[in-house]
């Protein structure tokens, strides 16, 4: 950086490109939706897409931490519905107390992704076909546990779902959000401030030279696939918070959903280069156009995947335009 | 014997098939009927015809180091804008209509076929999220014909590529048989298949041999979207009719599931068409078995998982080597207690 | 030949892979305060022994003393411990990750479990500074030039405090005054009591840095000298070797070409960074012969006129008339044919068999929908097998599972079968038994005597001259000199190699 730079202030990094472009679109669809529905304009739209999303951002911040290390895991939604069906049986018919089935859901989760992250590193298993037996394991389970879709009226449960908290401006959110909000806070702490998570990045960047730099790369690539079946689980718990019900048959989808919240999100499916505040503006920017085509109550809910779609191919043909420089 | 490529995928799928003969002696009976063979196995051929044509598709894909997710959207697409057209006509079991509908239906598919290869020959991005675009999209667009309806059709001739019957078989598996043949034949006796595996198995020494591979690398999503196509049309016959929102859910990985069973690496190069049908049929009867065993259909995908895996881990050349290791009487006392350490 | 001041002992090392010896009974010391230069052609264990050094691969026999210790590293972290760092060639960095970083992942400075980016940034300021390099160390280091990743990677195996470094071919992708300031790093590294290993294949800066030099020729040990006591030509001699073999009759065959017409003609071309502009005339029948050390240009200068890579800049002829050369498809149009050195990456589809690699090229040429019968895919593979003595003789055989000779012979048939009329062979004699050598050398002359011509790619001098009827001389990536191979001999190529004036 010349003296010349420090004094025209701010030049953004080619890196930071991908997630400012989301940024500008969010606000792009924000201010466009404001300006045509006046109820679009109150700050409770916002904060209803962190309601509304927050399981998926959870889910979608393991994600991250799988792609930045150049892998991908498509069992997150059986994951996810695994976790709605495995409370509502354990608080339901079995009657168990809440901190315990909260504490056996996430291990549960976290175990799946422990299991799976060795299959890929031990027994080189390519992960989309180690994680695709995981999606069909996790499903496959909660299919066999219920197949119906109960809801849940524990106490504990329901006031979680229940609470709102206030914020200033007559606004709320609930405690899921404020959950998801500390996943990624912890998320972005332990990929920037950790050696955990700049080896996240080396892996993704380059694994034959992380190994060669002494690295503790097998450790790492475990640990990606079990934090993500973790936050799989934990995502699942806020589902049911949202819902108050388990589900077989949910979140089918969610690992499309979340690959291309990462994707948006500026981080590249490669690996080795994305932030977890990007994958946050692409969860809300898949809320923001679900959100639009809501209000505008013409258009049907098919135009959500056609313009996910190509927007997926205006980041990546993007993407390569800034590599290519 | 162990060594040919066929060798545990065929196993496989006889021990299923043994698990059948002991649990259910009638699952192998087939009755003649209104001149029409009935049986479970004559169910399986049937209900697996649509995966065995995307199967084939995809293992061409595969064997250039490529992948196609799109094929379960594919699939929606082309059963939604066949039955689409035949339920604006006045006489559905009019033969011209059926195949214009059917003709307008594949072409779309060659289209997006030719979509998908033009990311990944020409834009250079990777398969996977190359198809990521039209997997997410595509449904989208499928829902967009069907208008969010399910459209359902009376069509006669239509629906005898889902469930008609020709010579005592059905229809649909006399397609997907037909497809595996040509396409066999295809890749086998040109040199098509050569080149591919050689674009996939090297890609560096295919350049330098003075292979187009970008031409080879948009065929296979021109023909792996063709296939899709067919598949969606036979779908959309059974129903009778297209669900834009079901039809086609999740074909993409039982694809390729079938083809890593068959023993095509994803990795590419060396393919094998054959391997995929048998894939296909055991992870169909797979589903039948459990059927017919009585175990709850819910627990279908947990077995599937469990057989998949299995297949899997045998054909891992690291984990055979790591049970070898283990079987092999130990050398000395630190030697087992080594070997434990570093396979944990 | 135990000496108590040095840090480092490598006694009677052995290394095999299968099929191969890497590396047989090879003795290498090293001292503090000095720059040791291992030298050797390619294929000479160099790699193998850096490797073995590094915790990379394990050996077979043989002792490792670092520091009086007997060590047997399991891993580069371990040797890392240990005090041996390694910049490789390739530079094993993380391109995404910032230059700070690069220096300290795995080590940065933490707080309660917490990286401290500031006191990693202000120790990889510190650190790069004592190498003269001064820059902005948050900057990524994909944008940074090679040189400098060259420099970080440095830096990071000092931090490690290594007692010994480890430069595997550190120069090769840098420009003169780039390496200049490399050497001067090294220079103060040494002064400061630093055990240097120094590998390059430029003779120049060799002599410029290095103290002592270890020279390995085919995985065994040549013999160690001071600087001070050995000539460049002396080293170039010790490291290309004399073959004593008897093929006499090959060379009373080759030196009397009559001339054909002039079939290729290159005139000022060239590729940045790869080959500076040459002219080279090819005539039919004719063998060309180009020597010059690895990293010369000799690959780089056959792959041009193959059409590999394209040239940015000079003219190419084939019959006289202007071509352009920017797809190897439009080297075969004009019946070119390539055999690269590197037959694993860009030769071979190994998992395919026998005859379908054979068939390849001339199937790639006819395009999918012509294909060859089996029936003649069949005859062309069993004629080649029984001309080229492919073992086995099977033609269905996978060629991963060939040895490496085999395996050439394999390459070779492709390009025979589409009948070039220029052939390029670069290297097509390097890790094969002496047999296939013999046999792919006289296959080199008949083709010739069939008016083929043949551009020969040898590190190996004497194999050269056997073969050529003109010898093309490459330093540094440019063409030095082109001789008629009248009365040349090794000596006279060797000199031209070592000191780049034509002798």
């Amino acid at each position: 950086m010349t003296a010349l730079d420090r004094v025209t202030g701010y030049r953004p990094q080619q890196r930071h490109l991908p997630m400012l472009a989301t940024l500008s679109l969010l606000v792009g669809a924000y201010v466009y939706g404001a300006s045509q529905y006046t109820a679009f304009g109150s700050g409770q739209v916002v904060f209803n897409l962190f309601i509304n999303y927050s399981w998926l951002l959870v889910v979608a911040v393991g994600m991250t931490f799988v792609i930045l290390t150049g892998g991908i895991d498509l069992s997150v939604g059986s994951v996810v519905a695994l976790s709605t069906v495995l409370s509502a049986e354990l608080l339901g018919e079995r009657g168990w107390p809440a901190p315990v089935v909260i504490v056996v859901v996430l291990a549960v989760g976290l175990l799946l992704g422990t299991g799976m992250g060795a299959l890929i590193h031990y027994f080189e298993i390519q992960p989309f076909i180690a994680t695709l037996v995981g999606l069909f394991f996790a499903r496959g389970l909660c299919l066999t546990i219920s197949t119906e879709a109960p809801s849940i009226d524990n106490a504990f449960f329901t006031t979680v779902a229940q609470t709102q908290v206030p914020l200033p401006g007559d606004s709320h959110v609930s405690i899921s959000v404020l959950i998801a909000l500390a996943v990624v806070g912890l998320a972005a702490y332990l990929l920037h401030h950790t050696r955990f998570g700049r080896t996240v990045y080396a892996v993704g960047g380059s694994e034959s030279s992380a190994v060669l730099m002494g690295l503790k790369v097998a450790r790492t690539k475990v640990s990606v696939y079990a934090l993500s079946g973790f936050c799989s689980a934990l995502g699942g718990l806020l589902l049911v918070f949202y819902k108050l019900s388990g589900d077989p048959l949910s979140a089918i989808g969610t690992e499309l959903d979340a690959i291309a919240a990462v994707v948006i999100g500026g981080t590249i499916l490669s690996g080795g280069s994305g932030y977890v505040l990007g994958t946050v503006l692409g969860v809300l920017v898949l809320g923001m156009i679900q959100t639009l085509i809501d209000f505008d109550g013409t258009l049907s809910s098919w135009w959500t995947k056609i313009v996910i779609g190509g927007l997926l191919f205006a980041f990546i043909v993007l993407q390569r335009v800034i590599a290519r420089r | 014997m162990t060594k040919h490529r066929l060798f545990w995928p065929v196993a496989a799928l006889l021990a299923l098939l043994l698990v059948d003969l002991v649990a259910k002696p009638s699952f192998f009976k087939i009755e003649l009927r209104d001149g029409h063979l009935y049986g479970s196995l004559i169910d399986i051929l049937r209900l697996g015809a649509p995966l065995i044509l995307v199967g084939i598709g995809m293992t061409l894909v595969v064997a250039t180091r490529g992948i196609d997710l799109s094929v379960g959207s594919v699939v929606a697409i082309s059963g939604a804008l066949a039955c689409l057209h035949l339920s604006g006509l006045p006489d559905q079991d009019a033969v011209g209509g059926t195949v214009a509908a059917i003709g307008m239906a594949l072409g779309l598919c060659l289209a997006l076929g030719a979509w998908n290869g033009f990311l990944v020959s020409v834009l250079g991005i990777q398969p996977i999220i190359a198809t990521l675009i039209l997997m997410v999209a595509g449904r989208g667009i499928a829902q967009l014909i069907t208008d969010g309806q399910i459209i359902t059709i009376t069509s006669a001739p239509f629906r005898a590529l889902g469930s008609g019957y020709l010579f005592l078989l059905p229809v649909s598996i006399l397609i997907a048989m037909a497809v595996f043949v040509l396409s066999t034949l295809l890749v086998r006796k040109s040199a098509l298949g050569l080149l591919l595996e050689a674009v996939g198995g090297n890609p560096e020494a295919g350049r330098l041999s003075g292979l187009r591979s970008g031409r080879l690398t948009w065929l296979v999503y021109v023909f792996a979207g063709l296939c899709a196509g067919v598949a969606g049309l036979m779908i959309a016959a059974n129903t009778p009719g297209a669900d834009a929102n079901h039809a086609g859910l999740w074909i993409e990985l039982d694809a390729i599931l079938a083809l890593t069973i068959g023993g095509t690496k994803l990795t590419g190069g060396r393919f094998s068409l054959g391997g995929t049908v048998i894939g296909a049929l055991l992870i169909q009867t797979l589903t039948t078995t459990v059927y017919t065993l009585g175990i709850p259909d819910t627990a279908t995908l947990l077995v599937k998982a469990l057989v998949v895996l299995l297949v899997c881990l045998v054909q891992s050349p690291v984990f055979r080597a790591r049970v070898r290791r283990r079987r092999r009487p130990p050398v000395s006392p630190a030697e087992p207690a080594r070997a434990v350490e570093v396979s944990a | 030949m135990t000496d108590p001041r040095a840090i480092l002992e490598m006694t009677g090392i052995r290394k095999e892979f299968p099929g191969v010896v890497a590396l047989d009974g090879v003795d290498f010391r090293m001292f503090p305060g000095e720059v040791h230069a291992l030298m050797g052609e390619n294929g000479a264990g160099k790699s193998t022994l850096i490797k073995t050094l590094t915790g990379v691969h394990g050996i077979d026999a043989g002792t490792i003393v670092l520091g009086g210790e007997p060590v047997a590293f399991a891993g580069p972290s371990q040797a890392q411990r240990a005090g041996v760092s390694t910049v490789y060639q390739e530079v094993n960095l993380l391109p995404n990750l910032s230059v700070a970083e690069n220096i300290f992942i795995g080590r940065e400075p933490r707080r309660f479990g917490r990286i401290d980016w500031k006191a990693t940034r202000r120790r990889a300021e510190v650190l790069l500074e004592g190498l003269d390099l001064h820059l902005d160390v948050s900057a990524e280091l994909g944008t940074q030039s090679i040189a400098v990743r060259q420099m970080v990677a440095i830096a990071r195996a000092l931090d490690v405090s290594a007692r010994v470094l480890v430069l595997d071919e550190p120069t090769s992708s840098l420009d003169a005054g780039e390496v200049e300031r490399l050497l001067k790093v090294v220079r103060t590294l040494r002064d400061e009591g630093m055990a240097v290993l120094f590998v390059s294949h430029f003779i120049d800066q060799v002599f410029a840095v290095a103290d002592r030099m270890t020279v390995l020729r085919n995985g065994k040990l040549v013999g160690e000298y001071r600087t001070e006591d050995i000539t460049p030509v002396d080293l170039v001699t010790k490291m290309i070797g004399k073959e004593l073999e008897a093929l006499e009759d090959i060379e009373e065959a080759t030196h009397r070409h009559s001339g054909g017409e002039v079939f290729l003609q290159a005139d000022g071309l060239t590729r940045k960074g790869a080959i500076a502009p040459f002219s080279l005339e090819i005539r039919s029948g004719e063998v060309v012969g180009l020597a010059g050390l690895l990293g010369s240009g000799r690959t780089e200068l056959a792959r041009l006129l193959f059409g590999a890579d394209h040239a940015d800049g000079g003219t190419l002829r084939v019959d006289g008339k202007p071509v352009s050369m920017r797809t190897p498809r439009n080297g075969m149009e004009h019946r070119v044919a390539y055999c690269s050195e590197d037959r694993k990456t860009e030769g071979l589809v190994e998992e395919l068999t026998v005859r379908e690699n054979i068939v390849l090229a001339l199937q790639a040429a006819r395009g999918w929908t012509r294909p060859l019968s089996r029936r003649r895919q069949d005859e062309l593979a069993a004629r080649y097998i029984d001309a080229l003595d492919i073992r086995p003789a099977a033609p269905e055989a996978l060629v991963r599972d060939l040895s490496g000779g085999n395996q050439q012979k394999v390459l070779l048939a492709r390009w025979l079968i589409t009948e070039p009329r220029l052939l390029i062979l670069d290297e097509p004699t390097r890790g094969i038994d002496i047999g296939a050598k013999t046999e792919i050398q006289r296959l080199v002359a008949t083709l010739s005597d069939d008016g083929v011509a043949v551009l020969f790619i040898s590190a190996e001098l004497e194999e050269v001259l056997r073969l050529s009827h003109r010898v093309v001389v490459l330093r540094d990536r440019e063409v030095v000199a082109q001789r008629d191979n009248e009365a040349l001999t090794a000596d006279e190529i060797m000199a031209v190699i070592a000191e780049g004036s034509p002798a």
